[in-house]
């Protein structure tokens, strides 16, 4: 294999980082049965806030948990307004993305287009000299190796955990979840914490790594609208999302790829809107019964994998209130 | 084990749904919890087993005063309901449902647990398999897992909600020789709420009556159904007397046609019916037997594959549900404000939605008509009332108000469901009178005293396949009973 | 809320603007500057002179536009964030009349202000078919064809429109003059056609929505799609209805920014206005008559900044700040006086009610063991 193509490959991974952990934190947010739409907003605003505190800070480390803490506050806004005040979970989250988007402007002016700390790759060793795999997967940031985990882990806690019961039966069927004796809006509280606080380190993994430092307007907007298209995508499993994210990076990547070589002869803007029809697509074939029709088609043994490979139902509390009366 | 409930009171606004009850249970025996809808029966059983808090009174265990918040905590106590719709959790697996609130610890202890579950299915004869998800399970197969569930937790108290309600009849015999065994050599003791009298005459050793909130008698069995339905009603209840019509001169109102219809769960092959103008035909069976099916299609709302369907000899076929409406035909859903009235709107707006007249909005004429309908159909509440402030009984009469007044064909989904008996014998007064201007109804009802009583003809549904009654007067409600567990071979008297 | 005190209506009317103003105060020194001042500039830049005033009106017609159209979409219950790509493909429309058609004069901007309603018509069309008969929720598809509204625009300008001269990827070239909407005079510089045009919405959505089956079947969709189809509303027309009636009224939004604010097509010619107008309609719970209200003030604050960056050194987006935490305070106020109204309700109703236990009165069942 080309060393070209084995760097493109590298760069797949280390530009869908942000989008795989953003998604697995709205993920694990929706599974607990809350809606938080304000993914554009707070990736922005954690990003900025994050880049700011590892710039006055001089410490990258202190700037992810400065963006962790954001994320997790704007998550909790959604949540509290929605659990204890009974409002509309989309429109709070619509009207902070909004709110999000404009503070990191107007509070991040002084940091924009100033050079500050990175994450730097650390490659593994032993790990990184496997042939093919090691350059591609193991010489990267650490955030990169986080997300590794995030998938794996979160895909033990959801589906082989008592923890993960609960978690899920939350946001299937919160009366069930109160009759077993589990608190269902403490669960969502926590749940949604942790899935905010995934999402301002994706927004801290643009602006001090991927997409490093802060611009006005902030490179990495929009892409909150593809993590929330991703979680759908991914059928709310972490399996599936993160290899939702990776094919969108991949497509991205391939759009930048022909824009340098000049023979492919393809508009630039055309590939910038890909990922967009993409996202179109995919929402077409997953909310209008295509994928159930297709699979007719298939032969019986590979059907059952293939359904609930391509199982698509949201949690079924999602966006709902519960009170335990 | 003894349970004792002491001056329980429960009040929702206004109403008093429970006023002092005062009952024990003792151990080893089954008691039949008994009321007409509303009497107070099912919140006396979620206070038993903490759904509900009470508002004042106590419930004594083994000469002990208890005092728990939520189901959990009543289940620690030895006392286990459970739903007429099983409380689990659809996207789990048997297996993560008989796990999840069974036991701590961080992971699934996913070895043991199919072990046990395998060893008290087998005892009972239940037919449970560990991986299979709940969203594919039988009601009937649900309960029996949650009736696994709650044994494992040490339930020594089970009460049950209408737990025949939408189950097979081996289902159900299963169910009951399981709560035989249980009581007898297990000593637990068992509260059986149910309004089906041959299933509490079939196992109960004792009843408990309860009328309006109060407890108003019990009783040791045996004891006749009519014995229990005076127990219940303070009288026994005079046969429904209803007008019949000569139908031999009567033209066809609707006409399906080898119809093909093809549910989620099960299709309807071949379906062939006349239904004359002033002729009524019930359809009965489980829930998901095909009867929604039928009754959909009836109205043009689920399309069906093959076959025709004409109203009063024109060819609807494949036509859309409004066009239908246009001819003439009315639908009525089981779910009131999930399918037909719409929250949020006032009683005028429904009036004025329904009337069908121009692209403008005659406001004050739209409210004088609906004031007529209010005083027509005696419903309580004004016309600017939004429509899900008013009581069950009120939303129906608004239902009935919005209907066109001599329809060619009435399709209703179970007419009288959660309404009170006089709200009921309303409803049916008002549909019979459309019925005696040349209205054809079609209904389904899971309550087979309302087939019998008002049908011409019922047509009995088991997993798509239908069996007619030809005359609903010549039949009996044991064997109705019978046809819906699937026993065709036997023919009607 | 009926029964509430006229001070609790007066403090939950007030209260959400009080708060934001102090959160907006407080971000304002945490940057080092002096919230009177901003104040200060704000008005001069709202009020200083005609320009400014001109300035003002020239948000408010695009911004009351495109509110107006959201109301249609809200009240039919749909979320339609779609709202920006469809000023923009208004814009779009208006702009290829413009620079292409050869029609007279007295023809030409009619003719552009119905292609534009029909641009951002058909744009709207897209997220309502995607809905109803694709299942695709109206937010995602909306983010999505917002997006790409933007690459198409941009092809657009720095491709085949771009122009002999004049044109470059900041924009198109200038349209000529004929096609552009005329000023009232060179002092006051707002169109009156325009603002007709916005007056005839208002009052036409208003009666609409009122007095027809149109708005009533809208509403019963909104409120409960299935029930109103037993009903015998036609629900997917009335969604669709719903979309296109919007994308219309946002296509006129999007021609006035293109054939008077810059009489030339950009890329992002819609400007945020999309979602600002989302936040006005958040906030005014369906009203129709309170839009062009609070859509004034929402232009009195976006004129009025553009004084800060120059005089203050301060991001024009404070004022987004400003509006945004208005919104969600109105929002969190909102639940805190239900929350408030259930709890005095809930206190009304149960009465505690003592009953001393006596054992005497029993009821016994199964203490007869046959």
């Amino acid at each position: 294999m080309s060393e070209e193509l084995i760097n493109t490959l590298s760069s797949i991974i280390a530009n869908a980082t942000p989008l795989v952990i953003a998604s697995i934190g709205e993920t694990i947010t929706e599974r607990v049965g809350v809606v938080n739409l304000s993914l554009d907003g707070s990736i922005i605003l954690s990003a900025m806030v994050g880049f700011a505190a590892a710039y006055v800070s001089g410490n990258a480390i202190v700037g992810l948990f400065a963006a962790m803490l954001v994320g997790a506050l704007v998550a909790l806004i959604v949540a509290a307004a929605g659990i204890e005040l009974k409002q509309d979970q989309v429109a709070i989250g619509f009207v902070l993305t909004l709110l999000c988007a404009d503070l990191a402007q107007f509070l991040g002016d002084p940091y924009a287009r100033q050079p500050g700390p990175q994450i730097l790759k650390t490659p593994i060793p032993f790990l990184q000299d496997i042939p093919l795999l090691g350059p591609i997967f193991f010489k990267q940031t650490l955030l990169v190796y986080f997300s590794y985990i995030l998938v794996f882990g979160t895909w033990y806690w959801l589906f082989r955990t008592r923890q993960g019961l609960a978690l899920r039966a939350v946001g299937e069927r919160p009366t069930t979840a109160f009759a077993r004796g589990t608190n269902v809006n403490r669960l969502r509280y926590i749940y949604v914490a942790v899935g905010g606080s995934l999402v301002g380190l994706a927004g801290a993994a643009y602006s001090l790594s991927v997409k490093a430092g802060w611009t006005t307007p902030p490179s990495m907007a929009g892409d909150g609208w593809i993590a929330l298209a991703i979680v759908i995508f991914g059928g709310w499993h972490p399996f599936r999302v993160v290899l939702g994210a990776y094919l969108f990076a991949a497509l991205r990547a391939f759009a930048t790829v022909a824009q340098r070589s000049a023979d492919l002869n393809i508009p630039v803007v055309i590939l910038n809107g890909i990922p967009w029809l993409l996202m179109i697509v995919t929402l077409v074939l997953v909310s209008s019964g295509a994928i159930e029709r297709l699979l007719m088609v298939l032969p019986r043994p590979v059907q059952k994998f293939t359904r609930n490979f391509l199982r698509s139902d949201p949690p079924a509390a999602l966006g709902t209130r519960f009170d335990p009366e | 084990m003894q349970v004792t409930l002491r001056h329980i009171h429960k009040r929702f606004g206004a109403i008093h749904a429970n006023n002092d009850i005062n009952l024990t249970f003792e151990g080893g025996r089954i008691v039949g919890i008994l009321g007409e809808n509303g009497a107070g029966k099912s919140t006396l059983m979620k206070i038993l087993s903490g759904f509900q808090p009470v508002d004042s009174g106590e419930i004594w265990i083994d000469n002990r005063p208890v005092a728990y918040t939520g189901p959990q905590a009543a289940i620690h106590n030895g006392i286990g309901m459970l739903q007429q719709d099983p409380l689990d959790v659809p996207a789990f697996t048997v297996l993560e449902n008989f796990i999840y609130g069974n036991g701590d610890g961080f992971f699934l202890p996913r070895k043991t647990a199919t072990q046990q579950l395998k060893q008290i299915s087998q005892r009972f004869g239940f037919e449970l398999e560990a991986d299979m998800p709940i969203a594919q399970l039988s009601i009937g197969q649900r309960q029996q897992m949650e009736i696994v569930r709650l044994l494992t937790l040490g339930v020594k108290m089970l009460i049950l909600d209408e737990p025949t309600t939408g189950i097979s009849a081996e289902q159900k015999q299963i169910l009951f020789d399981a709560l035989r065994h249980l009581t007898k050599e297990d000593g637990l003791s068992v509260l059986l709420v149910s309004h089906k009298l041959e299933d509490v005459i079939a196992l109960c050793n004792e009843v408990a009556v309860l009328r309006a909130g109060r407890l108003v008698g019990t009783r040791q069995m045996p004891a006749t159904n009519a014995q229990l339905v005076s127990l219940m009603f303070g009288q026994e209840l005079a046969p429904q007397t209803r007008k019949q019509l000569d139908l031999s001169a009567a033209p066809d109102a609707l006409v399906l046609d080898h119809l093909y219809l093809h549910g989620h769960r099960v299709n309807v092959d071949d379906v062939n019916l006349r239904i004359k103008a002033g002729e009524i035909v019930g359809l009965a069976g489980l829930d998901g037997s095909g009867q929604e099916l039928v009754l959909r299609a009836c109205v043009g709302l689920h399309k069906s594959v093959r076959g025709r369907i004409s109203l009063k000899g024109q060819d609807l076929t494949g036509q859309s549900y409004r066009s239908f409406l246009a001819k003439g035909v009315a639908f009525g859903a089981a779910g009131r404000l999930e399918e037909g009235l719409v929250g949020g709107l006032t009683l005028t707006e429904h009036i004025a939605l329904a009337n069908e007249s121009g692209s403008f909005i005659n406001w004050t004429a739209a409210r004088q008509h609906c004031e007529n309908q209010i005083k027509l159909y005696d419903v309580r509440g004004r016309p600017d009332s939004m429509i899900e402030t008013l009581s069950g009984g009120n939303q129906q009469r608004v239902l009935m108000a919005l209907m066109p007044n001599s329809p060619i064909l009435l399709a209703l989904e179970q007419p009288t469901r959660g309404l009170d008996v006089d709200s009921a014998r309303w409803i049916w007064q008002q549909l019979l009178e459309r019925r005696d201007r040349g209205a054809a109804i079609i209904f389904s009802s899971p309550d087979l005293d309302e087939l019998v009583a008002y049908s011409d003809r019922i047509l009995v549904f088991y997993a798509g396949r239908i069996f007619e009654i030809p005359d609903a007067n010549r039949t009996t409600i044991d064997e109705i009973g019978r046809l819906i567990g699937g026993h065709f071979e036997v023919q009607p008297a | 809320m009926k029964n509430q005190s006229l001070l609790t209506r007066i403090a939950f009317g007030v209260g959400p603007i009080i708060v934001s103003l102090l959160v907006t105060a407080l971000l304002i020194v945490l940057v080092g500057a002096n919230p009177i001042k901003v104040v200060e500039k704000l008005w001069v830049g709202a009020f200083q002179d005609l320009a400014s005033i001109s300035n003002v009106i020239n948000f408010w017609i695009p911004l009351t536009l495109a509110s107006i159209g959201l109301v249609v979409t809200f009240i039919a219950g749909l979320w339609n964030i779609g709202v920006e790509g469809q000023i923009l493909m208004g814009a779009l429309f208006a702009s290829g009349v413009a620079l292409f058609w050869q029609i007279p004069a007295p023809f030409l901007i009619p003719v552009e202000i119905l292609v534009a309603m029909i641009g951002g018509g058909l744009w709207a069309l897209l997220v309502g078919s995607l809905k109803v008969y694709l299942g695709v929720h109206e937010i995602f598809g909306g983010v999505a064809l917002n997006a790409l509204a933007n690459v198409i625009a941009i092809t657009l300008i720095t491709g085949p429109w771009r122009g002999q001269a004049g044109g470059n990827s900041r924009g198109t070239p200038s349209f000529p003059p004929d096609a552009i909407l005329p000023p009232i005079s060179a002092d006051l510089n707002v169109s009156l056609l325009a603002f007709i045009l916005v007056i005839v919405v208002i009052v036409v959505i208003w009666l609409a929505l009122r007095g027809t089956r149109w708005g009533l079947q809208l509403k019963a969709t909104g409120k409960n799609a299935r029930s109103a189809l037993l009903l015998g509303v036609p629900t997917g027309r009335s969604t669709l209805s719903a979309f296109i009636v919007c994308g219309m009224i946002a296509g006129i939004a999007g021609s006035y920014r293109v054939l008077f604010t810059f009489q030339n097509l950009r890329p992002l010619a819609s400007g945020g206005i999309g979602f600002l107008a989302l936040l006005v309609v958040l906030l005014i719970s369906l009203r129709v008559l309170w839009v062009p209200i609070v859509t004034l003030i929402f232009a009195l604050l976006l004129g009025g900044s553009a004084k800060l960056k120059i005089d203050l050194k301060l991001d024009a987006s404070l004022i987004g700040v400003m509006q945004d935490t208005v919104v969600l305070v109105v929002l969190l106020f909102n639940g805190l006086r239900q929350r408030i109204q259930e709890r005095r309700q809930l206190k009304d109703h149960f009465k505690p009610t003592s009953i001393t236990a006596t054992v005497e009165n029993q009821r016994v069942i199964g203490d007869t063991n046959e």
